[in-house]
This record gives structure tokens, C-alpha cells and sequence, in this order.
């Protein structure tokens, strides 16, 4: 499936839509978006361009394995619950910087979980879709 | 120490599950990094245990929301000695594995699937809130779905199947009875339930939800009448697996059960009759089944089921002398069921097959193996002075005490065929002369195991035959612990103050 169309316009979209995906990470918390939803859609920004082009070159693009980001993710996650203990603080207590940041906001663990989260999405997704696309090859 | 840090063992468990899987195919690294946190966890349950032993309850409330809107975690004198118990188990079974389980099946991510069943695990034992506990759980059951199915022979998924089925039907029965007493009190954690249920007008609908809480942690449970999943599952996957399902799965349902039984769902008399008579008849069944076995892990599995028996017993006879005799017996049984199904294991590795017409020989040829299997096998049965024993007293004293000599009797004949069943198989197994070795595609005999392999096979079962001795010679101090905890299960005031007072 590699229209010229669709591989010109996946060209553009990749990086719009990645970056709509961490607008959507960083918006999370008080509105709706977050790490879930941020992941899917940076997913999606990948999966386009890799089924717009060849699914290989999706691998060039992103250079790792993206199972690895699991465990990223994850310790990206536990992270922000395990951090409020050496602050003497119960688990995942949120903790907040002061002040207020143009674009991102209030930086706190909150934060953290969610690009966890996106990370643990963003590798799950990946690792799925490679793994069935490579079987479809070997067919 | 604040008691902020209660949580300690369940951040072990999550580390080493990311630890090894950043270790994704590197599989000599996750068996060190599994042995190593089991050790660091071992470690630091033991020094909780002692800190509550001291000082009395260690209470956290979770982001800071105080009870009971937030998540409440509690660590009391009864879930700071499953930590530990869940710690030995725990290491015992890593050792096995690192030594025991081929690159292959490591392969399919073991070892992160274990740790995290480890989570789920001590997770549950330090849940304040009912909605917690379930949460644990699911936990605990989607690690167990990818280890049952690990490596995925037809016969493991066929047992896999049951599982998930009727863990999942047991699940949707506990999330309803949930529902229920949310719908019921407006509150989950368990120290406010108990202050909030007594006033609840309509109490039967509190027992209706106590009902479906009892049926959907029995079917995880094993009790009757919806036990035939284990014996059915059990015995496919290999048995360091089966060995922490048979440890420590369904006995994370039965804390769950007197947990929630002697806070809130009090049995009233009538309850207690239902819940003595189930566990009689789980303990004939179980004995029954395992009487007719003829494969080393049937038997087993079903003298999982017949021992379930024991610790409900206590809990529907419900008095502090039974209560005493479940969680002790709960303690020795977790160290057992695991140890035996190591054994099997090591059988295995010696005859190539694990039904009675190839096992034997085991006298003849390891007489020291035969010694040291000696020590799991008899607790198991509870010749004194060994571990069995002593809980077994405690439960028949209550039982009598209790004017409930049917369970009583239940008892006795769940023990009588516990001998009958383990002396067949000792004769079988040691006795007997050695047939020959049955031969399966792959398989590799003991002898033909690195000096480590060998090792790894013998010090785990070693190391817990040495924890069921302890039970057994120092049951003193065992019993001590044991009243203690029947004691602040009776009398749950002190736990429903420790949470809520820091409102």
C-alpha cells in the first residue's frame, strides 16, 4: 500500500502528529488527554508513516527496539510513586515544583507518570504491530 | 522508621520485574537479578515483621488522601509474616528457576511475569481497602494467565483454559460483591467498613454481598464445591511454577477470606455452620482425589485442595484458638505446598516422568535426596513434631471447644489420608527399585546437571525443608506469633483505630 499520495502526506503528518501527541502528554491531568491517549496518538504518527512508506523504514527512523520503552516506562512511572517516599511523603503523593512554566505548566510527578505511561504505550503498540507485520512478511 | 516505608516489599518486586526486563533477552542477568531482590525482599520483610512486632501497626495512607477516601495500606502483625513467608517462598523458588528452567522458556519473559506476581502478592497482604485488594488481584491473576501458558504445550493451554475461566467468573463475583457494599456503606476501606457495616438497616443484603465474596475468593480458593479447576490446571505448567501457584496463589485467597471474614462479614452462627461444613467437605473431597491419584503432581494438587480445608475450617469454627490454628497452619502450608512441588520437580529430573509407574529408586541411588525429601513429605502429613502437627492441634482444640465435632472429624480424615496418600507415594518414590529412566525428547537427567544446575535443585527444597523444621522445633515462638495475630483478629479494634485515627 504505498500510494504516492499517501507517502507525500505521511511525510508532513508524521511530525505534526507527533507533536499533537505531546501537546495532548502535557495537557493531561486537569483536561482531558495524558499519557494514554498522548501515546496512542504518537503511535499512530508512526504506524502511518510506516505503513505509508515500508515498515522498515519506521524501524530506521526510531533506531531501537521499541519493546525497550516498556520497561522505560514503566520505571518512569514507578518512579513518580516512589519519589514522595524519600521526602518522607506516602506513596505517590503528588509532588509539585513551584512555579508555573510557559507551554508545560505545573512540572510535578504527575507529569512523570503520564510520560511514563505514553512511553509504556508508544512500545506496547510498537512491538505489537511489528511483530504482525513481521509474521505477514514471512507469509 | 516512618511508616511511609511499609511499602518497601512491593517496590522491590516492581523493581526487579523493570530490571529484568530491561534484561530482555539476557536471560543469566534476570535469574541473578531475581535472586538477588528476592534476598534484598526477604531482608527487608524480616525487618518489618520485627519493627511491627515491636511497635504495633504501620499505617500509610496512599497520595496522602487521608482514610478512608484514599487508598489506606496496613501492615499488621498477620500481613508482615505472610511478607516474610511470601519472601522464603519466594527466593526458594527463584533459586529453582535460575537453576532449573532452560534459555528457551526464559525466554518468554519469565522472570519479569514472576516478580510481577510477586507484586500482586505482597500488594495484597499490605491492602487497607477492599477495592485494593481486588485491584492486587487482577494483578496476581494476569501474571499467573502468562506463566500458566509459558512455553504453551496443547495439554498447558488446555489447563490454562479452566483457569482463566473460572478466575475470571470468580473475579466478576468478588467486583460485584464489592459493588455491593459500596452500594451499601459508601465506603471500601476495610477499617471503616468495619465500623460501618454493623449499622447498615438491612443486614441481609450484607450478606448476600458476604455470600459473593465468599463464593468469588472460594473459587480462587479451591473450596468446595468449586475446586476442580486446580487439580485440572495445576500439574501442567513446570513445576517451579506450580510450586509458587500451589505456595502462594490460592493461599493469597484464603488471608483475603479471614481477613475480611473476622474484620466485617462476622460470621453469625449460621454463616459459620456453612462455612465449617464447606470446609469439611473440601477436605474429603481433596482427600478422596488425591487418594486415587497416580501422578506425583495430581496428588499434590489435589492435597492442595484437601489443606484449603484446614484453614477455613478455622475460620468457620471462628474462635481465637482456630484462628490460631488456620494462620499458623496457613503459614506452614504456604512453605510446604511449595516445597513439594519442587520435589516433584527434582523426581522429575530423576525418573522422566512424574506418574508412579516410573518414579522409584530414589533410596537406592540418592540416599541423601531421600533424607532431605524426607523432612517436606512428613511436615506435610504433620507427624510431630514437625510442622503439620501443631496447627492441626490448635484447630481440633477449637473444634472441640466449639462443640463441632463433625469438623473435627473431617479433620482427623483429611490428616488420615494425607498419611495414607504420602506414604504410598514415599513407597513408591524412595522405596520402591528404580524402573527405568523414562527418556522424553529434551530431557536432561540430574546427573547429567552442571554442579550449579544440581545445586539449584536441592539448596531451594533445603532452605524451606530448614524453614518447616523451624515451624516444627520452634513452634513455641510460632504459636506465639500465631495467638498474637488470632488475638488482633478477634479483637480488630485496634486495627480499625491505627487507620482511621489519623484522620
Amino acid at each position: 500500500m504505498t500510494t504516492l499520495i499517501l507517502k507525500t502526506a505521511a511525510t508532513y503528518l508524521m511530525p505534526l502528529i507527533l507533536l499533537f501527541s505531546v501537546f495532548m502528554l502535557l495537557r493531561g491531568h486537569y483536561l482531558p488527554g495524558g499519557g494514554f491517549i498522548g501515546g496512542l496518538i504518537a503511535s499512530i504518527a508512526l504506524v502511518v508513516y510506516g505503513y505509508a512508506n515500508r515498515i522498515d523504514r519506521i524501524k530506521q527512523f526510531i533506531r531501537f527496539h521499541p519493546g525497550i520503552l516498556i520497561p522505560l516506562g514503566v520505571s518512569f512511572s514507578a518512579m513518580a510513586a516512589i519519589l514522595p517516599l524519600f521526602f518522607n511523603q506516602p506513596l505517590m503523593t503528588g509532588l509539585w515544583l513551584s512555579g508555573s512554566y510557559p507551554i508545560i505548566g505545573n512540572i510535578g510527578t504527575a507529569l512523570l507518570f503520564d510520560i511514563g505511561v505514553y512511553f509504556v504505550v508508544v512500545g506496547a503498540t510498537l512491538t505489537v504491530i511489528f511483530s504482525i507485520a513481521e509474521e505477514n512478511m514471512k507469509n | 522508621m516512618t511508616d511511609n516505608l511499609l511499602i518497601l516489599p512491593v517496590i522491590i518486586q516492581l523493581v526487579i520485574a523493570v530490571v529484568s526486563l530491561f534484561f530482555w533477552s539476557r536471560t543469566s542477568y534476570q535469574r541473578i537479578s531475581s535472586i538477588i531482590g528476592n534476598v534484598i525482599f526477604l531482608a527487608v520483610s524480616f525487618i518489618l515483621f520485627f519493627h511491627v512486632k515491636e511497635n504495633g501497626i504501620m499505617v500509610s495512607q496512599g497520595g496522602d488522601w487521608q482514610a478512608p477516601f484514599g487508598i489506606t495500606f496496613v501492615l499488621d502483625l498477620f500481613s508482615a509474616s505472610m511478607l516474610v513467608i511470601t519472601g522464603l517462598s519466594g527466593l526458594a523458588v527463584s533459586i529453582f528457576t535460575a537453576g532449573s528452567m532452560s534459555r528457551r522458556r526464559a525466554l518468554f519473559v519469565f522472570f519479569p511475569i514472576y516478580h510481577f506476581l510477586l507484586l500482586g502478592i505482597s500488594g495484597s497482604f499490605i491492602a487497607g481497602d477492599l477495592f485494593n485488594l481486588y485491584v492486587w488481584f487482577e494483578l496476581i491473576i494476569i501474571a499467573s494467565f502468562g506463566l500458566i501458558t509459558l512455553g504453551g504445550g496443547r495439554r498447558q493451554l488446555e489447563g490454562a483454559l479452566k483457569y482463566v475461566t473460572l478466575n475470571l467468573v470468580a473475579s466478576t463475583l468478588f467486583l460485584t460483591s464489592i459493588a455491593f457494599v459500596y452500594g451499601l456503606t459508601g465506603s471500601l476501606n476495610l477499617a471503616d467498613l468495619a465500623v460501618k457495616i454493623p449499622e447498615v438497616e438491612n443486614q441481609d443484603l450484607v450478606s448476600i454481598a458476604a455470600l459473593l465474596f465468599f463464593v468469588g475468593l472460594g473459587i480462587k480458593t479451591a473450596v468446595f464445591p468449586m475446586y476442580f479447576w486446580l487439580p485440572a490446571s495445576y500439574h501442567t505448567p513446570m513445576s517451579a511454577i506450580s510450586a509458587i501457584f500451589g505456595g502462594l496463589l490460592t493461599k493469597v485467597g484464603v488471608y483475603a477470606l479471614i481477613r475480611v471474614f473476622s474484620l466485617f462479614f462476622l460470621p453469625d452462627s449460621f454463616a459459620g455452620t456453612v462455612i465449617s461444613a464447606i470446609a469439611a467437605l473440601t477436605l474429603i473431597m481433596g482427600a478422596m482425589g488425591a487418594f486415587i491419584q497416580k501422578d506425583v503432581r495430581k496428588v499434590f494438587s489435589w492435597l492442595i485442595v484437601c489443606h484449603i480445608g484446614f484453614m477455613i475450617a478455622g475460620l468457620g469454627i471462628f474462635s481465637t484458638v482456630a484462628l490460631a490454628g488456620a494462620v499458623f497452619y496457613l503459614f506452614h502450608d504456604i512453605i510446604i505446598k511449595t516445597n513439594i512441588f519442587m520435589v516433584s520437580g527434582l523426581l522429575y529430573r530423576i525418573n522422566g516422568a512424574h506418574t508412579f509407574k516410573f518414579i522409584g529408586g530414589l533410596y537406592e541411588h540418592y540416599p541423601k535426596l531421600s533424607f532431605l525429601i524426607a523432612i517436606p513429605l512428613f511436615s506435610l502429613i504433620g507427624i510431630p513434631p514437625l510442622s503439620g502437627f501443631w496447627p492441626k492441634i490448635l484447630l481440633i482444640e477449637g473444634g472441640i471447644q466449639g462443640f463441632d465435632y463433625f469438623i473435627v472429624g473431617a479433620i482427623l480424615l483429611g490428616s488420615f489420608v494425607t498419611l495414607v496418600t504420602i506414604g504410598k507415594l514415599w513407597i513408591t518414590a524412595v522405596w520402591s527399585e528404580q524402573k527405568s529412566v523414562n527418556y522424553v525428547k529434551h530431557f536432561i537427567h540430574f546427573t547429567q546437571l552442571s554442579k550449579i544446575q544440581r545445586f539449584a535443585y536441592v539448596f531451594p527444597i533445603a532452605l524451606l525443608s530448614v524453614v518447616s523444621l523451624f515451624f516444627g522445633f520452634g513452634a513455641f515462638w510460632m504459636l506465639d506469633i500465631a495467638n498474637r495475630i488470632a488475638e488482633e483478629l478477634m479483637n480488630p479494634d485496634l486495627y480499625i483505630q491505627s487507620i482511621l485515627q489519623t484522620q
